[in-house]
């Protein structure tokens, strides 16, 4: 670090070769962060791998996919079609032996838990055991983007509405501070202290089982419409409820806490120095309180991006909603570990990315931060 | 202590610190009652208890307070038993070692609707010659049908709606409804009443005996309800409650208490420690917490011990412990810790005595404002169907319901009750924390 700090101050006396040093500094400081990450989530994939390892059922999912490998392969090639069953069955068993000991499969578990990690990080995700994706395939790339998009929408539209809707009320109610709404939502946010799914059953006993007026649960009707638009509009009358559970889960603990952050910032001294001179309320919002936290609602929207790729497991599982987060409670229910570690591993990416990506944003928003710089260590 | 009174005056200032302090106090009385009235031994074994525990309680029954809320009044369950009083018995000694031995039971029926089914459980002691009973059924109106005769053998079960014999004798195959209305009418209207059992015993032999049990199945059942293997929902309502508040304190204790003690020394000896520290925080940022619980309860064990220690584990090395490690960092330079590091105090007592009590101001809100998403926790594993086995808690209630489709088929008592209760608990901590938080930290007071 130590060295950054001196090449940061030697760039800023060396006027002639700033350019030069800032595209070094931030190089430096890019590969020092981008290491730190990649050792961090190449540990905790590691991680996820010994606890989704246990009991040894990765090394079952091995055996049984060389085993349906290996016996296909054979099955299905006229050339050993003449040999006799016996035979077959010989040179099933050595090819098996032989792929075993390729993988490393008679290897202790300390050194192939190695072989997974390299496997999981290059995301070679493997097969899955006993998951089909709807298309009838094993792949977990393909078992997990076929339950991404309604993850995607269910995650997208509520986070959505909750982040932009929360900051947006906040914002006015610090400016209506000490009125009804105001003291109504500090009142009603400890209502977030139950998760999304409490909030369904609610909604699915209201609205599915006393009116009738939305389903209980799933992505479309059974039969699906068979126009698109009618098919977009089903989807919709499935989404009002988890949505709406999500949203409200946690919408006045959010306005609250952003209005309690928009209210720190709008005391400060430039902000009256604004007031005094008269400027319009809208140009302070925009140019004094919003300019100065946007690094803080920048990291909360990223986080809340990141957020998505999990999804709501339980309330996935409560609206059965085909998402990724009941298909990882369905995995974890069916000991799939490649689908766990395969969507853990691509959390852990996403992450590691965003928190890279972050820093450069940061310094982009904020003149105060400077990459490589001492802003940025703390 | 005069900080604490003068923290406890505060308190009361707040209505919220003062809902939120009665609910818990109420949770913690439910809790004492539970514990005291059912002991563990005997929550276990009747919340695992099948038919032969919960034999007279009817299935899916709503409480009994849902007939104030509807115009069609529903039956109510209820079983007496000669066992223990709840029924008359009287014995009368005859010639030749015979004995009369009667049993009645009269009972106030006041409902729109008959009952789901009435069985009587008889049980003769006796040497080679059965008892013989005659059983008859009194309506208010003073008729008297006989519902039937026959020899009495050890433990036998009679259900009424499935006798044959009565069904030719009423001429109709619906015995319940033809017991509760006018006697040879055509009326479908129950006859609301005193209705009374009659069951006369002859026994044959000198020490022969009969015991009689007389369950009514109504469709209402006790304050709670029941489930679908017959088990009073009063049980887990009770027992779920200390096991919810003890998983929510011990969690958010263990955790609020471990993250301040390892950010006061990452914070003091600051270096390789702090740097691993802050790497090991990193590193759980990556590592799903619900999916590795999940696959704990999976894999490993559904214990609440087991769970309760992995979240422990993975809550520990959080946000929090970046924003204690600031605090610390400020402390660390004030001029008492420079004065006590000057007349050589050892670093553990710096840590234990001087700097984390510092913090209690912090970590008392963020504690109990905590507790309610570790009662939230331990309901959604439950939920996922990665409850205690043994336990009777709330989430199990849900988990039962949900799997039993409650929702779907109209049975919302079913949800509503342990919702309820988690509500209650999840918001009276809520509440709580909220206020103390501005006691706490005086700058968000004016906010």
């Amino acid at each position: 670090m130590a060295t950054e700090t001196i090449t940061a101050t030697s760039g800023q006396v060396k006027k002639e070769s700033f350019a030069n040093t800032t595209i070094g500094r931030v190089m430096r400081y890019a590969f020092v962060r981008l290491l730190t990450l990649a050792v961090t989530v190449v540990i905790g994939i590691y991680l996820t791998i010994l606890i989704a390892n246990m009991g040894g059922y990765v090394d079952t999912i091995m055996r049984n996919e060389i085993r349906d490998n290996t016996t296909q392969s054979i099955l299905a090639n006229p050339a050993y079609r003449a040999l006799s069953s016996e035979a077959r069955e010989k040179l099933i068993q050595d090819k098996i032996a032989s792929e075993e000991r390729r993988l490393g499969l008679d290897k202790p578990f300390i050194n192939r838990s190695f072989t997974y990690l390299v496997n999981g990080l290059t995301l070679n995700l493997g097969r899955a055991i006993n998951m089909n994706s709807d298309s009838g395939s094993r792949q977990v790339r393909l078992i997990l983007l076929e339950r991404l998009p309604a993850t995607l929408l269910l995650a997208g539209i509520s986070d959505l509405i909750l982040f932009f809707g929360s900051v947006f009320l906040a914002l006015g109610l610090s400016r209506k501070y000490g009125s009804f709404f105001d003291k109504l939502t500090v009142a009603l946010s400890p209502t977030s202290a139950a998760p999304p799914w409490f909030y369904g059953i609610f909604l699915i006993l209201i609205f599915a089982g006393v009116l009738h007026v939305l389903p209980f649960g799933g992505l479309v009707d059974s039969p699906p419409p068979t126009t698109s638009f009618g098919y977009a509009m089903n989807v919709l009358k499935h989404l009002i409820l988890p949505a709406s559970s999500i949203i409200i889960s946690s919408f006045f603990l959010s306005v609250y806490n952003w209005r309690t952050f928009f209210l720190i910032y709008s005391s400060e001294d430039y902000v009256e120095m604004a007031r005094a001179k008269g400027l319009p309320s809208r140009d302070i919002e925009r140019r004094y309180i919003l300019r100065p936290t946007l690094p803080t609602i920048i990291t909360n929207f990223a986080l809340l991006i990141i957020g998505m790729w999990t999804g709501f497991t339980i309330t996935e599982t409560v609206f059965q909603w085909p998402g990724l987060g009941r298909t990882l409670f369905q995995a974890i229910g069916l000991y799939d570990t490649p689908v766990i570690v395969g969507s853990t591993i691509i959390y852990a990416y996403l992450l590691g990315i965003t928190v890279f990506l972050l820093d450069f944003v940061y310094a982009l928003v904020d003149p105060r931060v400077k990459v490589g710089g001492d802003n940025a260590q703390q | 202590m005069n900080t604490l009174s003068k923290s406890m005056r505060e308190l009361v200032r707040y209505p919220s610190a003062v809902i939120g302090l009665v609910t818990i106090l109420f949770l913690l009385a439910v809790s004492a009652y539970a514990l005291i009235t059912i002991p563990y031994d005997e929550a276990t074994r009747l919340w695992r208890g099948g038919e032969d525990v919960w034999y007279q309680n009817p299935k899916y029954a709503a409480p009994a307070w849902s007939n104030y809320f509807s115009d069609v009044k529903q039956p109510v369950s209820f079983a007496v038993s000669t066992k223990d009083g709840s029924m008359n018995k009287t014995v009368e000694v005859g010639a030749q070692d015979t004995a009369t031995i009667t049993v009645t039971h009269s009972f106030d029926y006041v409902y729109d609707e008959p009952p789901q089914e009435l069985i009587l459980y008889l049980d003769g002691t006796f040497q080679e010659k059965l008892p013989f009973v005659s059983v008859a059924w009194i309506t208010p109106s003073g008729e008297r049908i006989r519902v039937g005769d026959f020899a009495v053998d050890r433990e036998m079960t009679f259900r009424v709606s499935q006798d044959q014999k009565l069904m030719k004798r009423l001429k109709t195959e619906d015995i319940l409804t033809a017991l509760f209305v006018e006697p040879k009418s055509e009326s479908t209207e129950i006859v609301k009443g005193t209705y009374q059992l009659e069951i006369v015993a002859v026994t044959f032999e000198p020490n022969s005996d009969i015991d009689a049990e007389f369950v009514l199945h109504g469709t209402l059942y006790g304050l709670a309800g029941t489930d679908h293997y017959r088990r009073d929902l009063m049980l887990p309502l009770l027992w779920g409650t200390p096991i919810a508040l003890t998983f929510g304190l011990l969690a958010a204790l263990g955790t609020s208490l471990l993250t301040m003690i390892i950010a006061a020394i990452g914070s003091w000896y600051g270096g390789w420690i702090d740097e691993l520290i802050q790497r090991i925080t990193e590193i759980n940022l990556v590592l799903p917490f619900l999916a590795i619980l999940i696959m704990v309860g999976t894999f490993y064990s559904r214990s609440i011990w087991v769970i309760l220690g992995v979240t422990i584990l993975l809550s520990i090395f959080t946000g929090a412990i970046k924003s204690y490690r600031a605090v610390f960092m400020q402390s660390k330079v004030s001029p008492y810790i420079e004065a006590a590091r000057a007349y050589g105090t050892t670093d553990r007592r710096i840590i234990f005595t001087y700097l984390i009590p510092r913090m209690i101001p912090l970590l008392i809100p963020a504690l109990v404002s905590s507790v309610p998403s570790y009662v939230f926790l331990e309901a959604s594993l439950a939920v996922l169907g990665l409850g205690d086995p043994v336990l009777p808690t709330w989430g199990k209630i849900i988990e039962n319901a949900f799997a039993e489709g409650a929702l779907y088929r109209g049975l919302y008592y079913w949800v509503l009750e342990p919702a309820a209760l988690l509500m209650l608990t999840g918001l009276g901590f809520a509440m709580l924390g909220f206020a103390l938080d501005r006691i706490f930290n005086p700058r968000l007071r004016d906010i």
